[in-house]
């Protein structure tokens, strides 16, 4: 911390809300099942605010994005924890996953490609379509590995109005 | 996991009970549905109209079960919710399931 003038950020043109329900954060040890509560917990947090369709593709993409976690950046034995945080505005909701388990593979940052399904039935995938989904729904999304953690950050658009 | 199987006109009709198919019940589901397929009919329709929520592992679940059926044999999905269709059409894989419209035995199998 150097003694730098603080630069004010400009006030958000549609005022502050009092209670904050533009706001989510939710810290919680890595499981499925603490997955599934933080995601009803995002979504109750937005009812009301965003319309069943985009609660919907909310819900899916940090199911993806929490469950990668789970599986692969924490490993079979779930231990970690994820911080999630959502903050809701005028362009759409803007996510940030947080976790403390190995860097995320750079082929989930290249473009998404759904895996391929034109082949005979016993060839057909079972895996690789989070990311691709991840992907498909989400803007802007960024990917930070500091102090050996990951930082994935992305938007989800909301529907003016 | 509340899976319910009855056989109909010769189908087995599978009626997926949860609310959530996904990473935490994924391993779960294909258990229990390779279960209930050990004794396979030629006409299988697993109704997910009770399910609205479906993630990627939930959706490979679903293929893997489609896979283990015996040859010929098809998995076909009946009654999916906006956000279980949702995830079938980003996929592509409503190209690869036969999907009916409605819930699986309400007028489905007498409209023949």
């Amino acid at each position: 911390m150097r003694g730098e003038a603080v630069q004010r950020l400009p006030a958000p043109d549609h005022g502050p809300s009092p209670e904050g329900t533009q706001i989510f954060l939710h810290r919680f040890q890595a499981h499925p099942l603490t997955v599934r509560r933080a995601l009803k917990a995002a979504s109750a947090r937005f009812r009301g605010q965003i319309s069943a369709q985009e609660a919907g593709t909310l819900e899916l993409v940090l199911a993806e994005v929490m469950n990668n976690i789970v599986e692969h950046s924490y490993g079979r034995a779930g231990r970690g924890c994820i911080t999630l945080s959502i903050l809701r505005e005028a362009r759409g909701l803007s996510c940030l996953v947080c976790d403390e388990g190995t860097p995320l593979p750079p082929v989930c940052l290249e473009p998404p490609r759904l895996p391929n399904i034109d082949c005979v039935l016993a060839d057909l995938p079972e895996g690789g379509f989070g990311w691709y989904l991840i992907r498909d729904l989400t803007l802007d999304l960024a990917y930070r590995r500091e102090e050996g953690h990951n930082l994935l950050a992305f938007r989800l658009p909301l529907q003016a109005g | 996991m509340n899976l319910h199987a009855e056989t109909r006109d010769g189908a087995l009709i599978v009626q997926m009970g949860e609310r959530r198919l996904d990473a935490a019940i994924a391993i779960r589901f294909k258990d229990r549905m390779r279960e209930i397929l050990s004794d396979p009919a030629p006409q299988v329709i697993l109704d997910l109209s009770a399910v609205d929520f479906l993630d990627s592992s939930g959706l490979g679940a679903i293929v893997a079960v489609m896979k283990s059926l015996p040859g010929g044999c098809q998995l076909e999905l009946a009654g999916l919710t906006p956000n279980v269709d949702k995830v079938f059409r980003l996929t592509r894989m409503d190209s690869v399931f036969v999907i009916h419209p409605g819930r699986a035995g309400i007028g489905l199998l007498d409209a023949g």
